[in-house]
């Protein structure tokens, strides 16, 4: 079994990651994280939101990059289309999340990944964020995620994969469970 | 004061399976019993559960099952005869109708202070149980008012519910099987679950019970497995001891007309909100079931027993509404009643010995707890996966009981 783990290359440091964990174990309060972003209104539905710092490990954490995620509407919605909409960014958010975990988990159970693919589509009526019926939620009503994965591995234990990557995804939490949000003017 | 070398708290089956242990080691014991033998059997459990293993499955040091139907589920009754009749074949020393009221450090051991009267011995093992308390989630503080808060262990029958509507909070063995018969009352029920452990009664003609003891996955011990903290907290498996046999699922009870939606989050605006994660749950569920299917499969093979069972199958994929609930506003479902099947926990709040974690938690290995001659016995997972179970507490009572015996003679050669 090691002899498997230590051949498949998913670019995953599950050693890191098992390592973290029993360290946070023995100090939650290091597990205690806040993520940051900051946005800028730029014109009409376009803005821009920076990301770089976050807080962890009992410290600010600085990176070398400030990264930066564009959002807009397209024409249909009487906008400029600049960049993708927010809800488009959830998607990718989702996206990313269930992957990443895919690669993880498919490395810590010695499965070498040849290619993972997803495609992702969320209904919504768009009568709920223009205020034209109340019985009409503004969100997603339904969230379909296709994953297309080439892998050394039965199709029992992709499906595995796959669900374990749900259980441990935190975008996938967030959107099915409820969060409290604050916003605040300052 | 009395005086004894151990003192066992609790007479069930973990209690009385380490006083036959100690017995035959001649160490001198008394068994504290809040009630009668068996009093959780007796006085914790709703009126129509039997138990999830067979007769036979209930091998005590120096006692089994003798009866005409091994292959039964016992009643309540049953299983309070059983565990009397147990205690009376080797005389336990057991101290009835006697509360533990605290337990504290002393002088190379521990004073015992009970309802009637304190006792000193050398050491403790702790029996009392796994499922003193019933959990319930803070988010039950927010339940809407004019809705009945019910826990298993207040639960008997669902004559006792008010008239209306029961949201089923939890989806392992308690949860499916209250679920199940409540509907059957004729009560909508809704169950909401997270992750579970879904598990055919049988399996290629022999109950899964049997199977998991001849494959050895009942032996698994702590040694055996990668997370001990993890298996500790698996939920206790979907099944129901019937004389049909028959299989619980949620399948079956969306065959009987249960609602089965995903775990519940919280409330909000006297709504129950319910996680969208239930496909994956059920997904997660069957995946693990096949697993278990297939490692029983293998065995099979491996001892060439193809032409003494059933062929190999698979059950039919967990059935996952189309559009899962994700909120049910109880007024107008017109539920009355919550009742939280969410899990069990032992009670030690009249333990004065500092051996509990942060959350409570004892703080042991493999049943040895941190403080000197102290024990426990019958929680999940203590030592083996079958620790909780009447078949289980033999082995862990013959293992601890040595290491008891051990710490007595080490405590004597110190003192000499």
């Amino acid at each position: 079994m090691s002899e498997l783990q230590t051949a498949v290359q998913n670019g995953v440091n599950v050693e890191a990651l098992l390592g973290a964990r029993k360290d946070l174990e023995a100090m939650p309060q290091a597990a205690e994280f806040t993520w940051k972003a900051a946005c800028e209104w730029i014109n009409g539905t376009h803005s821009k939101t920076e990301i770089s710092g976050f807080f962890g490990l009992g410290e600010d954490q600085a990176r070398e990059k400030t990264f930066a995620v564009e959002t807009d509407h397209p024409a249909v919605f009487a906008s400029e289309d600049h960049a993708p909409t927010p809800v488009e960014i959830v998607l990718s958010g989702l996206a990313g999340c269930l992957t990443a975990g895919i690669a993880a988990v498919a490395q810590n159970r010695g499965i070498q990944l040849n290619s993972v693919k997803a495609t992702l589509e969320g209904d919504m009526s768009i009568l709920g964020i223009l205020g034209a019926d109340p019985a009409i939620r503004n969100g997603f009503n339904a969230i379909r995620v296709k994953y297309n994965i080439d892998a050394e591995a039965s199709d029992e234990d992709i499906k595995a994969l796959v669900a374990q990557s749900q259980k441990r995804s935190a975008v996938f939490d967030i959107i099915t469970n409820p969060t409290n949000v604050f916003v605040t003017v300052e | 004061m009395r005086c004894t070398t151990t003192i066992i708290i609790g007479a069930g089956q973990a209690g009385l399976a380490m006083s036959r242990h100690l017995a035959a080691l001649s160490v001198e014991h008394v068994i504290l019993e809040r009630g009668q033998v068996a009093n959780s059997w007796r006085k914790e459990r709703w009126d129509s559960l039997r138990l999830l293993t067979p007769n036979w499955q209930s091998r005590l040091p120096g006692f089994a099952y003798t009866g005409s139907d091994p292959d039964g589920y016992r009643t309540m009754p049953e299983t309070i005869d059983f565990l009397s009749d147990y205690a009376t074949s080797f005389n336990a020393p057991v101290e009835c109708e006697t509360e533990v009221l605290s337990v504290s450090p002393h002088v190379d051991g521990y004073i015992v202070k009970t309802s009637e009267g304190d006792w000193r011995c050398r050491s403790v093992v702790l029996a009392s149980g796994a499922c003193n308390i019933a959990n319930v989630p803070h988010a039950a503080e927010a339940m809407p008012k004019g809705v009945t808060s019910v826990t298993p262990m207040q639960y008997r029958n669902p004559a006792m519910l008010e008239e209306g509507g029961v949201l089923v909070v939890g989806g392992s063995a308690t949860g499916v099987q209250l679920a199940s018969e409540i509907q059957r009352a004729g009560r909508q029920v809704t169950l909401a679950t997270g992750e579970h452990i879904r598990t055919p009664r049988s399996y290629r003609g022999k109950d899964i019970k049997w199977w998991m003891d001849v494959t050895g996955a009942l032996d698994l011990g702590i040694d055996d497995v990668d997370d001990v903290t993890r298996v500790r907290h698996v939920p206790s498996m979907q099944l129901i001891g019937s004389p049909a046999h028959e299989t619980i699922s949620l399948n079956s009870l969306q065959a009987e007309g249960v609602t089965v939606a995903g775990r519940l989050m919280g409330f909000a605006n006297a709504a129950a909100q319910f996680s969208g994660s239930l496909a994956n749950v059920c997904a997660l569920a069957d995946l693990k079931m096949n697993r278990l299917l297939q490692a029983i499969d293998e065995w099979i093979a491996i001892k060439h027993m193809e032409v003494d069972v059933e062929a190999s199958y698979r059950l039919m994929p967990t059935r996952v509404p189309e559009t899962p609930l994700l909120n049910l506003d109880l007024a107008d479902a017109n539920i009355k009643t919550v009742i939280w099947a969410t899990g069990y926990r032992p009670d030690y709040s009249w333990l004065d010995v500092p051996v509990l974690d942060g959350r409570g938690r004892l703080q042991h290995q493999g049943g040895v707890v941190d403080a000197p001659g102290l024990y426990a016995m019958g929680l999940p997972f203590m030592r083996r996966r079958k620790s909780t179970l009447i078949d289980g507490v033999g082995d862990d009572a013959h293992d601890l009981s040595a290491h008891l015996m051990n710490f007595l003679d080490g405590a004597a050669a110190k003192a000499a």
